[in-house]
């Protein structure tokens, strides 16, 4: 397969995790949506790596998915936190910044 | 024993400075009161010792003794020191004399005063001691200029010195405000002057001016510039407005500073500069003119006062008209001469009104009268100082103003002349006009039981000895001028033989002044001349007179109308343009958060989608314009 195809593939993930930050109403949701997106760089990353005979962008993508895994466990705590403050876990609830 | 006239003199003038700034320093010491009043007396008679034998150590050779002040690429700029020739040392003998008596005399007059107040006091008369000290001995135009703005500074604080009484301290910032207004003329003369010649030295200004070698383009404006100063300082028209609400101070200090030394200080700084004002014989000719209208208006004024000291105020600004005329009319040696004789007879006059003000509780003519029983040493000595101002022969004016009159006369000035002839007749009457109210005539015991109470109920009485040493000293020096001078009258030449008046000019002057005094006495000694129907006479005068002339009013319709009006427009420029501009700045940018506020909503979400849309426009860009 070509270089093109896996970089379609990681666009494809990417919008799909955005669409997802975008939409959902739920913020754990939001949290999968973030999840999506970080692994569509891992593909590019790996994709790179392999074509490029590079070793370094499979490097990064195994600090990506430390980073990954340790920003799901904080989001995490984050919501359940929120969840115990605020009883909601709604987005569109969450603005207290509104100007 | 020091000899050189420069070293004594400079002793004369660091003495009061001494006083000053002990007493300045030292505040304990100062609101003791009294040891302060002695600590400045003390150096006071020292600094009139020094100055005395300056004077006799000078004669006719100069002493000068100069410091570098302001060093400059091309020498130095300026410098300080002490010019002691024959005119400073005399002046500052005078100004010695007179600061010493009228300390002395203030002992007594002013032993109402709590003890901080008097320690002030005397603080004020050693900084002006020191002060005038220095204008006199200055030897550029920079000290004369320091000098000139401390004698106006401490005339301010002295006027000012009851300040809880609003008449005085209006008067002191009118005082202060009015000179300064002549002050800038100075000051700008001033500098015209070191731009035209490049030195503000006295001795080389002179050496310029004699040999020819000062430009004569614009040298017109410097004098004129440079009489400004003198206008406001020596209170001539229309400036004179200050000096008669400058009675509000203490009755010495309007002997000291208002009639013997600082209103002098134009007069003296003309003679001066008298070889400055020759080359600008059109300058002469106004300070002539205006001399003799000031001399006129305020002899007229003098004539309907009921306050004692603005009678004597009146008459000074009258006299120093006179000195400034005899300048004008280019004999400088006549003003000085009578500059002098002024001052004696001057504080003397003051000094017996000060008696008389302290005896009786008022300055009121109406409320004196029959003192010449109660306080013979007053009376006597007023009069003789009376008749020194009236120019009677034998006293210390006569021979003065008989100069004056022979220079104007023979300057040619034919109109300053008949007016000074006018202003003697007057100030013979109105001297003893207040003579005769004050001294003869009934007591008027009604005011004084009235307002003093039982303890000094009808008992006016001669003052203590502090104020009658000093009244007695000045008296018999007034008397001395006067007997030596009028004996000695050919031998006392100043000036040229040909500035000489005419023979009939003696006989004239004195048949005037003693008509004057017939004149007063008929109308309030012998009442064959009602006063009323005398006034009723001179209605439109009289009754200009009582207004002023309504000179204070001009300047105050001025100050109204341009001062005010000038700032209004400011004001209202800054109200509405500037603060309408900053207001409408600050509005419209109120208004603009108020419209955009509702981008920022809060939520996470909607700040990603802006985040991914303006991504996605900036991608787009860079595929487009960069493509």
């Amino acid at each position: 397969m070509s270089l093109q195809a896996y970089l379609t593939l990681a666009a494809a993930v990417f919008c799909i995790g955005l669409f997802g930050v975008m939409t959902r109403r739920n913020t754990i949701g939001i949290l999968l949506g973030i999840e999506l997106m970080l692994n569509a760089v891992n593909i590019n990353l790996v994709a790179f790596a392999r074509f490029g005979g590079d070793v370094t962008g499979l490097i990064f993508t195994v600090f990506t998915i430390c980073i990954t895994v340790s920003e799901a466990a904080l989001g995490l705590a984050i919501v359940i936190l929120l969840f115990r403050v605020r009883r909601t876990v709604t987005a569109d609830h969450l603005d207290l910044l509104r100007g | 024993m020091m000899t050189d006239p420069g070293l004594l003199a400079l002793v004369a003038l660091l003495l009061p400075a001494l006083s000053f700034l002990v007493l300045a320093v030292a505040a304990p010491l100062r609101r003791l009161g009294r040891p302060a009043a002695w600590f400045s007396i003390l150096c006071a008679g020292g600094s009139l010792a020094a100055a005395v034998q300056a004077w006799a150590a000078g004669g006719d050779d100069v002493s000068r003794l100069l410091w570098a002040w302001l060093p400059a690429g091309g020498g130095t700029l300026a410098s300080v020191g002490v010019l002691a020739d024959a005119d400073s040392t005399l002046m500052l003998t005078l100004v010695a004399l007179v600061a010493f008596l009228v300390q002395l005399y203030s002992v007594g007059y002013l032993s109402d005063e709590p003890p901080p107040g008097l320690g002030r006091y005397y603080t004020y008369q050693s900084l002006f001691a020191f002060s005038m000290m220095a204008l006199v001995l200055a030897p550029n135009f920079v000290q004369l200029f320091i000098a000139w703005e401390l004698v106006g500074l401490c005339s301010y604080l002295l006027i000012g010195f009851w300040y809880q009484k609003p008449e005085a301290a209006r008067a002191a910032t009118k005082a202060f405000w009015i000179t300064k207004a002549g002050d800038v003329g100075l000051l700008i003369g001033i500098v015209l002057l070191w731009r035209q010649s490049g030195t503000f030295d006295f001795f080389e200004l002179r050496l310029l001016a004699e040999g020819g070698a000062l430009p004569l383009a614009g040298l017109s404006l410097i004098t004129f510039c440079i009489y400004l100063g003198a206008v406001g300082k020596s209170a001539q028209f229309p400036l004179h407005v200050w000096l008669p609400d400058a009675m509000e101070g203490p009755t010495p200090v309007s002997a000291l500073i208002h009639a013997a030394t600082m209103v002098t200080a134009g007069v003296y700084l003309l003679t001066r500069t008298e070889w400055l004002f020759a080359l600008t014989p059109e300058v002469l000719a106004v300070v002539a003119w205006i001399g003799a209208f000031t001399a006129l208006l305020a002899a007229v004024l003098a004539c309907v006062q009921d306050d004692i000291k603005r009678v004597l105020a009146y008459s000074t600004v009258s006299q120093l008209g006179y000195m400034m005329t005899a300048i004008g009319a280019g004999l400088a040696a006549a003003g000085f001469f009578h500059l002098l004789t002024h001052g004696l007879f001057k504080a003397l006059l003051f000094l017996g009104a000060g008696a008389v003000i302290h005896a009786v509780h008022s300055n009121d003519l109406s409320h004196m009268g029959g003192l010449a029983r109660r306080m013979p040493h007053t009376a006597i000595v007023f009069l003789v100082g009376t008749l020194s101002l009236a120019g009677i022969p034998f006293f210390g004016g006569f021979l003065s103003k008989e100069e004056i009159l022979g220079a104007v006369w023979a300057g040619g000035f034919v109109g300053p002349f008949l007016l000074l002839m006018v202003v003697a007749l007057l100030t013979a009457f109105y001297m003893f006009r207040v003579v005769f109210l004050a001294f003869f005539g009934e007591p008027a015991t009604a005011h004084i039981t009235a307002t003093v109470g039982a303890a000094h109920a009808g008992h006016p009485h001669d003052p203590p000895a502090s104020m009658r040493v000093p009244l007695w000293i000045l008296a018999a020096m007034s008397l001395g001028v006067g007997i030596s001078s009028t004996m000695a009258g050919q031998m006392l030449q100043f000036g040229p033989a040909e500035r000489e008046g005419p023979a009939w000019l003696m006989p004239s002057a004195v048949g005037v002044a003693l008509a004057g005094i017939l004149l007063a006495w008929l109308t309030y000694q012998r009442r064959t001349i009602d006063a009323s129907s005398l006034a009723a006479a001179f209605g439109p005068i009289r009754r200009a007179a009582l207004a002023r002339f309504w000179i204070d009013d001009i300047f105050e319709g001025g100050y109204r109308v341009g001062l005010l009006g000038f700032s209004r427009a400011v004001g209202w420029v800054d109200r509405y343009l500037v603060d309408g501009v900053l207001n409408a700045l600050s509005a419209w940018t109120l208004t603009a958060g108020d419209d955009v506020r509702g981008m920022q909503t809060g939520r996470a979400q909607d700040y990603v989608y802006g985040v991914a849309v303006g991504l996605l426009v900036l991608l787009l860009w860079v595929q487009w314009v960069l493509a």
